[in-house]
């Protein structure tokens, strides 16, 4: 299998890795803040009281920041799926290219025109024709996030579609099925929802600075209100969805659940670990063999994984070697391939579709027919071809098929444990806000603002074990990334690479400084 | 509804979805013709914050059609996005580079304590305006010129032996920026790079309530005139009189596997084998020069819609002159039957069908952005709303 630049490969990824952490960086706040924004809005409109249209002003002001770059940092990234990608535009795109269709003609559009209103509408449009603008700005946002994690979705759990040997690609079938996939509908409702949190630790947090230098206290007061109530909802329907999400990775991506648990051996009555270190990996060795990292240190929580997974305390989950070697079901004695088994099938599935190709170039009818009823034959497509991204994989390479454990298992630790730390600060906060006590609370006020850099980090983290947790695949099990890339020289991405790290490292600073410089001005501060 | 067309109607009906969003896309492009205006229009502070207003309350809406224009492509012909995209890598990657630096530019320029300053986000919107526009135009070019490429499908299953397994490869090493150097792409890139400076004038002529700016973007409105048409007649003869990729129609085949070769005068024979798109093309042509030679003269007081509906006008006819009528609209010189037509880079039946009822909402979408347009646009820009107005760039 020498016919793969892994250097390519690695740097294409490592591209893709950066433009969507970058634009995550500013996605979460713009989703959740243009909501704030408009509940802040509504209450001014309600009220006719100028101290919530400054209020409103303040934070519709950063979040123009906010908005600008995050925009910046998105382009890229539709059109990354054709430069970096081109194989896997073609082998799904008849699926993947419509949602981000639908995303620019009912999102985009809908965000970009209200937002002028938005801005510069104060004086120019009606009071309610500006309070539904800033509505459809935050509603075209999170429109926007629907189709983007229905394609996300997608790629993880693939259905709707049938391949068609003719095209060389899968096709859609069933528009509902992908736009209704429980994967999809979850990752939409898990994602928006940590976006609402991290809006209200952002405000949170800076309305606790006010709080601390003793500035624009009433508006500070007001603010924090309005945002640990929404934070309060938002995290429990963050962490409901979370624990759906769960039950979605162990049912389609068992290796990612795995490897997220850094669960080796698999087993009944699996416990959940709560907090844990991994040893230091073993030196490698000459035989290919995974590395293994047993934990230093860990506290468990009895069946707890189980229970998780499958709502059974008694249910077995697989580990990694068990997926590598292949595992019978202790409960259910189903039997499941090992890795190798389903290369043999991947194998068989991609020199199917080459012959089958070439006999139509070569107008042989018997082998046109022949080889056409196994794509025609459900049997041969849900048993065999199923596994066809194996067959890019051998003996020598079948340690790419294994995602890295230590990420995936930090990565949801880390973000699980935000996640309750974030539900606590906002409950506290609310509580002390209605007893008008907070401002003596300088300890808390203090949390607050240092929980920002922390939720950022949570929502890193979600996509880190997202997206890396679900390695090699592009698609599951359908195809990976060494069989999705470009052609391109390596080199020509390192360029690429470098100049994008750069540009969105200027922005990233400039936008930063513009955002504290603004803080720093007051929330009743000139513009 | 949609059900009932057949496979090659909904390739043509979403040919032209994609025309028109590509022709609403050169129109949009005023917003990038009048950043490369600033400098030129605006001699002080005020004048240039006027300007910078102006377009910056339409900068998003270029943005967001240059983005459907390719989530569109995507979604109906997914074997172009493969194509051109992974294979004419530096050129699009140069096109992008040239709209994030704009994102941030507008809301950043005066806000203080910016990192870069003032004159490096305003050289943002300059690099945006001029890269931006002559690069799509050139790449643009390459779908009457060709580009080196080939495609085989069977390179997906190329595991046991040596080679790619890449379906869409660039076969020349400058990935794109080889087309720049074609006579005609150029043309076409430096025609679309005037038209958009043409239309950016008579934009903020028409936007802005100040007499000087009024005075020189009259004067900068010839000064763009010329090299337009120039570049535009230049373009114009050559594709007329050229060579063209023309799709050899086998019913006996699937037209997948159709064949491509050369026919002389190809593009000349689609405006008279389709003298609906002549018409567009020189009513689309003429509404461009009204545009211009109307104002130029003062008798035309909306120039700018005169010359922006002719915009639209001409790049739909020649997007459909280049897909329609049995030819190849993204050729390749390198390998002719690796050419992209609208049967053979196409989605399935299903996904043209889907994704055709999702385009009845596009006069929805059309309709409300008329409507923002207008609250926004009622009142001119002036200097007094510039220093009472609470949120400007």
């Amino acid at each position: 299998m020498g016919n793969f630049d892994m250097t390519l490969i690695d740097w294409s990824r490592g591209q893709f890795a950066l433009t969507a952490m970058y634009h995550w960086i500013f996605v979460p706040l713009t989703l959740g803040l243009g909501f704030i924004v408009a509940i802040m809005e509504t209450i001014y409109v309600k009220t006719g009281d100028e101290k919530w249209k400054k209020i409103t002003k303040f934070w519709a002001k950063l979040f123009g920041i906010n908005f600008a770059i995050g925009v910046a940092t998105g382009i890229i990234l539709e059109f990354e799926f054709g430069t970096n990608w081109s194989n896997y535009s073609w082998f799904v795109g008849d699926i993947f290219g419509a949602p981000l269709a639908i995303e620019g003609i009912m999102a985009f559009f809908l965000e970009s025109t209200f937002i002028a209103i938005m801005f510069f509408g104060w004086n120019k449009v009606s009071k309610s024709f500006h309070l539904t603008s800033t509505w459809l700005v935050a509603i075209g946002a999170n429109l926007s996030a629907l189709w983007i994690l229905v394609a996300n979705a997608w790629m993880q759990d693939p259905v709707g579609m049938q391949f068609n040997p003719d095209t060389a690609r899968n096709e859609m079938v069933d528009f509902w099925a992908i736009l209704f996939s429980p994967t999809a509908i979850n990752k939409f409702l898990h994602t928006i929802s940590s976006g609402y949190v991290l809006a209200a630790v952002f405000v949170v947090g800076i309305a606790s600075w006010f709080l601390l230098k003793n500035r624009d206290v009433v508006f500070a007061k007001k603010s924090i209100v309005v945002a640990a109530v929404f934070g309060i909802i938002s995290s429990i329907y963050l962490i409901w969805t979370g624990d759906e999400s769960a039950r979605q990775v162990a049912r389609v991506q068992p290796m990612k659940f795995a490897a997220m648990e850094a669960l080796w051996e698999g087993q009944t009555n699996a416990p959940l670990v709560a907090i844990g270190f991994l040893e230091q990996p073993p030196p490698p060795n000459d035989n290919n063999e995974y590395k293994e990292k047993q934990f230093a240190f860990k506290i468990e929580i009895p069946n707890m994984l189980s229970y998780m997974a499958f709502l059974d305390a008694n249910a077995y989950i697989p580990g990694v070697k068990d997926l590598v070697n292949g595992y019978t079901n202790p409960n259910t004695g189903e039997v499941t391939p090992s890795y190798f088994d389903k290369i043999a099938l991947g194998r068989e599935a991609i020199t199917t579709l080459k012959n089958y190709k070439e006999a139509v170039n070569a107008g042989n009818e018997a082998d046109i027919k022949r080889y056409r009823a196994k794509f025609e034959d459900e049997q041969w497509m849900a048993g065999t071809f199923r596994y066809f991204g194996f067959g890019y994989y051998d003996k020598d390479n079948f340690t790419g098929l294994i995602p890295s454990v230590p990420i995936a298992f930090y990565s949801f630790h880390l973000m699980v444990i935000l996640g309750g730390h974030f539900l606590a600060l906002f409950l506290v906060m609310l509580i002390f806000s209605l007893n008008n006590k907070l401002q003596k609370m300088k300890w808390l006020l203090y949390i607050g603002i240092w929980t920002i850099p922390l939720v950022y980090i949570a929502s890193q983290s979600g996509w880190v074990l997202a997206e890396l947790g679900r390695q090699p695949w592009v698609i599951q099990d359908m195809m990976p990334t060494l069989a999705a890339v470009s052609k391109l020289d390596a080199i020509s991405v390192q360029i690429t690479f470098w100049l994008f790290a750069a540009t969105f490292t200027a922005l990233l600073i400039a936008e930063i400084k513009i955002m504290t410089t603004q803080i720093k001005k007051g929330m009743t501060g000139g513009h | 509804m949609f059900e009932t067309l057949s496979l090659l109607q909904l390739q043509q009906y979403w040919w032209m979805i994609i025309s028109l969003l590509a022709s609403l896309l050169v129109f949009l492009f005023f917003v990038q013709g009048g950043q490369t205006m600033i400098y030129s229009l605006g001699k002080n502070d005020m004048e240039k914050k006027m300007i910078v207003n102006s377009l910056g309350r339409k900068w998003e809406f270029t943005f967001t059609t240059l983005v459907t224009f390719g989530g569109a492509f995507f979604a109906s012909f997914p074997l172009f996005y493969s194509t051109s995209f992974g294979g004419a890598y530096w050129v699009w990657m140069l096109i992008l580079f040239a709209f994030i630096i704009q994102a941030v530019a507008y809301e950043y320029r005066t806000k203080p304590n910016n990192f870069l300053g003032a004159k490096t986000y305003e050289a943002f919107l300059f690099i945006n305006g001029a890269v931006g526009t002559i690069l799509i135009g050139v790449a643009v070019g390459t779908f009457f010129t060709g580009s080196e490429f080939s495609v085989n499908k069977l390179n997906l299953t190329n595991i046991f032996g040596s080679g790619s397994t890449t379906i869409s490869a660039w076969e020349n090493p400058a990935h794109g920026l080889e087309a720049a150097l074609n006579i005609q792409n150029l043309s076409l890139g430096l025609a679309v790079f005037f038209l958009a400076r043409i239309l950016g004038i008579l934009y903020l002529k028409n936007d802005i309530d100040d007499k000087n700016i009024s005075t020189r973007a009259e004067k900068h409105l010839l000064y763009n005139a010329v090299p337009f048409l120039v570049f535009f007649l230049t373009f114009a003869a050559l594709l007329l009189t050229k060579d063209g990729f023309a799709v050899i129609p086998d019913t006996n085949v699937d037209p997948l596997l159709w064949k491509v070769q050369m026919e002389p005068y190809k593009y000349l024979h689609n405006f008279l084998a389709m003298p609906l798109v002549l018409v567009l093309f020189l009513i689309g042509v003429l509404g461009v020069l009204w545009g211009i030679i109307g104002t130029l003269i003062g008798k035309c007081h909306k120039g700018f819609w005169a010359a922006g509906i002719g915009t639209v006008l001409t790049v739909f006819a020649l997007f459909l002159l280049a897909g329609f009528n049995h030819t190849a609209y993204y050729p390749s010189t390198f390998d002719l039957n690796s050419s992209l037509t609208i049967m053979n880079s196409s989605s399935s039946k299903f996904t043209l069908t889907v994704m055709s009822y999702v385009s009845l909402m596009v006069p929805f979408v059309l309709a409300y952005i008329i409507y923002a347009w207008r609250a926004i646009n009622n009142k001119k820009i002036s200097s007094e709303e510039m220093s009472s107005e609470s949120h400007t760039y």
